[in-house]
């Protein structure tokens, strides 16, 4: 049976080594200028942690994404509850978050290079438009759907709007949260990016266009969205992390 | 409560000064969608301190509804409910109402759900009463369980308990049982008579089980269909523990079937 469970959890692991493989020998096979092949791509990242800059724009990136991110965690979601809860029937706020929601961060580049100029604050502005929006919906959808039995059983027991909120409200839309938290926090990792080709002189974006403009790095290139990729697997699984803790993962057991 | 022996009769009116509860003339209409809906008519109830009283009806009669006006979550579109001689205007910690199992919070453990309205107390004294009333339901060795690990009958003890804990004097339970299994549903029953016996809150209880509402209560108030007005009241003069295969329960019983225009035959 270990040995069963064993094979089991290499499964992915073989499976990308046979991804790399075929990889490896399609670029043998046909050399050109369409890939690099795995061997040069790990070459790359040797290149860039030899010269500091894989850690330092690492950093950077991560710097913005924490900035962006908590900016619209902190502000989105306590407007949400009070929006979700004071309109609960009516849905005065609802068409203009609703036409603001679609548009892409991405265009809002030009708006923020106006107004904060080319650096890290314009990359932030837009990590924070980013992830605002998914966050401010899932607070107020959360509220929303919150079952009439709780917040009519917080209220039997005598408590007022605030202890409501903070002993009944707050609690009842957490998992519902940690999924909004979840999902911006990966459309914040995807604005970065996008912001950083435009925005900025450092960070994992830049890499992507610098090492292209800077003599077709290819290598570089695609040595930076792996990195990126593999960041991104990781902050989802902090997010995940979190579902594990019992008092907020109640309602993935409910029956 | 009352000083009738007869099995059956039709007041609906009984003393209202001395009343725990009262309804006066409570009337609700709902509107919905342009629509009028009249939901309850004209009912006058009373029910003594103590007392354990049932509203019996066919599902959507209102009598929910009747119960929710009680607690204080609706106001009544016409009439009013008194408790101790005042107006009802809002919940209130002295008449906690009894939902499904799912009333329960289940980002708390069996103690945060016990300890919920305990909040003003020493934590000594809350303790005290989580320990108690852990004991009173049987959740020993379940304190730091979440509901999602309980069974449906364990999560509504969970919630009677988390009711009594604020030692209201009224409990207003609305078709606690509904949920359960058919012999889980029978435990509860006797559980919920043998704390009544030991804590003598006002108990109303909502229901559409007619064994079941002749099983617990003192009284039995019969409901029409929507909009729901008291058909009858009918006094069970039966002293617990109650031997269901009594004359006297079977001609309780039978009547209410009969009332209720049921034929007794399937």
């Amino acid at each position: 049976m270990k040995d069963l469970n064993l094979l089991v959890r290499l499964r992915p692991v073989a499976f990308i080594a046979v991804l790399l493989a075929i990889w490896q020998v399609a670029v043998m096979r046909h050399p050109g200028q369409l890939l690099p092949s795995p061997w040069q791509v790990v070459g790359g990242l040797a290149d860039l942690l030899r010269h500091g800059l894989l850690f330092k724009y690492v950093v950077a990136s991560l710097f913005r994404v924490t900035w962006g991110f908590g900016l619209a965690v902190i502000l989105a979601i306590p407007l949400g509850l009070i929006i979700g809860w004071y309109h609960r029937a009516d849905t005065a706020l609802g068409p203009v978050i609703e036409v603001l929601r679609p548009i892409s961060p991405l265009a809002w580049i030009p708006i923020a290079i106006l107004w904060f100029g080319v650096g890290d604050l314009s990359a932030i502005f837009l990590i924070f438009l980013g992830s605002f929006f998914p966050l401010l919906l899932t607070a107020i959808n959360a509220v929303r759907s919150i079952p009439d039995v709780y917040v009519n059983a917080g209220r039997n027991f005598g408590l007022r709007p605030l202890d409501l909120i903070h002993r009944v409200l707050y609690p009842a839309v957490i998992p519902q949260l940690l999924i909004g938290l979840r999902i911006s926090l990966g459309v914040a990792w995807l604005v970065v990016v996008a912001a950083e080709m435009i925005a900025v002189n450092s960070g994992l974006g830049f890499l992507i266009v610098d090492a292209r403009n800077a003599g077709n790095r290819y290598d570089l290139v695609v040595a930076g969205m792996v990195v990126i990729g593999v960041i991104g697997l990781l902050l989802d699984m902090a997010m995940r992390s979190l579902e594990k803790v019992k008092s907020f993962r109640w309602s993935y057991s409910e029956d | 409560m009352s000083t009738q022996t007869a099995g059956q009769h039709s007041s609906t009116r009984a003393s209202t000064d001395t009343a725990k509860l009262s309804t006066h003339s409570l009337g609700m209409v709902f509107h919905r969608s342009g629509e009028t809906i009249p939901v309850l008519e004209n009912i006058n109830l009373a029910v003594a301190d103590g007392e354990f009283v049932c509203l019996l009806g066919p599902s959507g009669c209102g009598k929910s509804t009747l119960l929710n006006t009680m607690a204080g979550f609706l106001s009544p579109t016409s009439g009013e409910v008194r408790v101790d001689n005042e107006i009802v205007q809002g919940p209130d910690p002295r008449r906690i109402f009894v939902f499904q199992e799912r009333g329960v919070f289940p980002w708390l453990t069996v103690e945060g759900n016990i300890a919920f309205g305990l909040a003003n107390l020493t934590r000594q004294e809350r303790d005290r009463r989580i320990a108690h009333y852990v004991q009173m339901v049987g959740l020993q060795g379940f304190e730091k369980a979440y509901p999602s690990e309980l069974s449906g009958g364990m999560k509504q003890r969970l919630e009677v308990a988390r009711a009594l804990a604020v030692n209201p004097d009224m409990l207003l339970l609305d078709e606690p049982f509904g949920a359960l299994d058919s012999i889980t549903r029978l435990t509860m029953r006797h559980e919920l008579l043998r704390i009544w016996q030991a804590e003598r809150k006002t108990i109303v209880f909502v229901t559409h089980d007619i064994d079941e509402a002749v099983q617990l209560a003192d009284r039995v108030v019969v409901m029409s269909a929507r909009p729901a007005s008291i058909r009858q009241i009918v006094t069970i003069d039966i002293p617990h523990p109650r031997d269901i295969s009594s004359a006297r329960y079977l001609e309780l019983r039978d009547g209410i079937f009969a009332q209720i225009g049921l034929a007794h035959k399937i």
